[in-house]
């Protein structure tokens, strides 16, 4: 994100990243951060995308956690549902803390509703048991 | 040595392409199909891959590269599909034989009556690109940093540079900062970013990782481990521009400079090669020029989306498996061929031939990667003899971007009505 101030009146511009396409989105936002125009999206989802990022913007993490007794000594991770951005570097140091014990199987919730946000990581990789 | 002839189709690769393959190797006769991967474990590069972005296509859903494997490896697990890990195809016939060495079942001969190519790709490498400079530890291809990270667990270093803007080193950039490095920057030769540019802000930009276009690195140092790196500009000609060096402390360097579809075998057994993609020449049947050979995913060309390579591996698979039981050996015959030749600002096209005659009611996908970076509106044109047969928009021709165009059974009436036996693909 980018953004040119002139006077109370902001222009930033974002990549929407709902597509591989990857439109540039100019949105003009008044003294109040009140926003007064929304250009350069090809389609609807762009101007979604500006709205969201504005007012909350939310990215996947992917990451993985450590695996004990396993064939493998980690299982890939990642947060189903987009978490706030401000939190990715938190919530990844966090989950270099996290064990769990083998074995894992994909869709297996290893973290859940953490700091009371309803986020969640949750196994995207199987991880069986080492004997 | 006794040879196995039990078989009606091998896969070489267990990877999303060779599973796809066999899945529907099976479905077209269930006959009798075996998967030889010389890894431990099915899914080829996705089991670390594992960012989200798989699926879009052919689950309408963002998936990580494990979990998109892991559907795909049980799909073709319920099936009597005989697979053999750890298991390394060292030789392959015009002939269809194939020799095979694991630790487990030794050495062993087959002859199928089809087989299909998926050995995927493999990363350019740092004497691939002439990088001069010491031979010091911590310098690493992209794909090899990914595997230390994701799978066996280790971090390649603290203070990392990464060489090349692809969507992979744009991901490692990330990944390792995820993972608690330092990415200090990553340069791209060329003045445009050759990955995605939802890359580019999900990747560099939320983990504030600066981009350098126009620069390269022109000199590592380091004796034992890497000390530091030179950077340098390059001009529109991609010449070194003196005088513009920068001396970066870091003691890794991550090379995502590409990839090569890897076709020792496919030369082996006599498949022609072309080479815009480095792959094999193959036509709507995904088959190649050697009676029984077909080939698919990232062995015929590097494709961007994982799900394109599961659809020619279904495109493969099936025509083996139609070919392996049907008793004549030319199933083209009777139908006219058509070329499929890069035109302007076409790199490469996929597949190189059609025979229009031989589809049913089956489309075709025609993947054409652009060689210009036009951001404007396109006009995408498929001529015969200079003239256009048929031609659709798109918002813009990136080299990152594969173009691809579905041709359906009426596009394929418009090619049948007329007479070419050669169509160009050009972008204006």
């Amino acid at each position: 994100m980018s953004e040119e101030k002139q006077g109370d009146y902001r222009t930033r511009t974002d990549i929407c990243l709902r597509c591989p396409q990857g439109c540039e989105v100019q949105t003009m936002l008044g003294p109040d951060d009140e926003i007064l125009n929304i250009s350069g999206n090809k389609c609807k989802l762009g101007k979604e995308y500006v709205e969201q990022e504005i007012k909350d913007p939310r990215r996947v993490l992917p990451t993985s956690v450590k695996v004990t007794n396993g064939t493998s000594p980690l299982v890939p991770v990642w947060t189903p549902e987009p978490m706030p951005k401000g939190l990715l570097l938190d919530l990844a140091a966090e989950s270099r803390k996290i064990e769990v014990e083998a074995p894992v199987h994909v869709g297996d919730v290893v973290l859940d509703d953490w700091r009371g946000l309803g986020i969640r990581l949750v196994a995207s990789g199987e991880v069986s048991r080492a004997d | 040595m006794d040879v196995n002839t039990n078989y009606d189709v091998i896969v070489i690769g267990g990877g999303p392409a060779g599973i796809s393959a066999a899945i529907e190797a099976y479905n077209a006769n269930k006959g009798k199909v075996l998967v030889i991967e010389r890894n431990d474990s099915l899914g080829g590069i996705l089991p670390q891959c594992i960012h989200n972005g798989f699926g879009a296509i052919n689950f309408g859903e963002d998936l990580p590269g494990p979990h998109y494997a892991h559907r795909y490896e049980t799909a073709l697990r319920e099936l009597p599909v005989d697979i053999m890990l750890d298991t390394m195809v060292v030789d392959l016939t015009p002939e269809l034989d194939i020799y095979t060495m694991s630790s487990y079942y030794g050495y062993q001969h087959y002859r199928p009556r089809a087989v299909v190519l998926a050995m995927g790709c493999r990363e350019r490498t740092r004497a691939q690109i002439r990088l001069p400079g010491t031979r010091a530890a911590g310098i690493f291809t992209a794909g090899t940093a990914q595997r230390l990270v994701n799978i066996e667990g280790y971090m390649p270093g603290n203070e990392i540079v990464v060489l090349g803007s692809g969507d992979i080193g744009m991901i490692m950039a990330r990944r390792l900062t995820i993972e608690g490095a330092k990415v200090l920057g990553v340069m791209e030769l060329l003045p445009f970013l050759t990955g995605l540019r939802r890359n580019y802000v999900q990747c560099l930009q939320d983990y504030n990782i600066p981009l350098h276009l126009s620069t390269t690195v022109n000199k590592i140092y380091g004796e034992r481990r890497v000390e530091g790196i030179e950077t340098i500009k390059v001009d529109e000609n991609l010449d070194h521009v003196p005088g513009t060096e920068e001396f970066i402390k870091c003691d890794t360097l991550v090379l995502s400079v590409g990839l090569i579809p890897e076709n020792e075998l496919s030369r082996k057994a006599g498949v022609q090669i072309d080479v815009r993609t480095n792959g094999p020449i193959v036509d709507s049947d995904m088959a190649t020029n050697v009676p029984g050979i077909f080939a698919a995913g990232n062995v015929t060309a590097i494709y961007d989306l994982v799900d394109y390579v599961s659809k020619a591996g279904e495109i493969a698979g099936f025509s083996a498996g139609r070919y392996a039981a049907s008793q004549e050996k030319n199933h083209h015959e009777g139908s006219r061929a058509i070329r499929i030749k890069p035109g302007a600002n076409v790199g490469s096209i996929i597949p190189q031939q059609i025979f229009i005659d031989d589809l049913g009611d089956r489309d075709v996908y025609l993947s054409m990667r652009p060689n210009s970076l036009l951001e404007r509106m396109v006009k995408v044109e498929l001529d015969a003899d200079s003239e256009p047969v048929m031609s659709f928009r798109e918002q813009y021709a990136r080299p990152a971007e594969m173009i691809i165009r579905k041709l359906k059974p009426r596009d394929i009436e418009k090619l049948k009505a007329t007479e070419t036996n050669e169509l160009v693909a050009n972008i204006s």
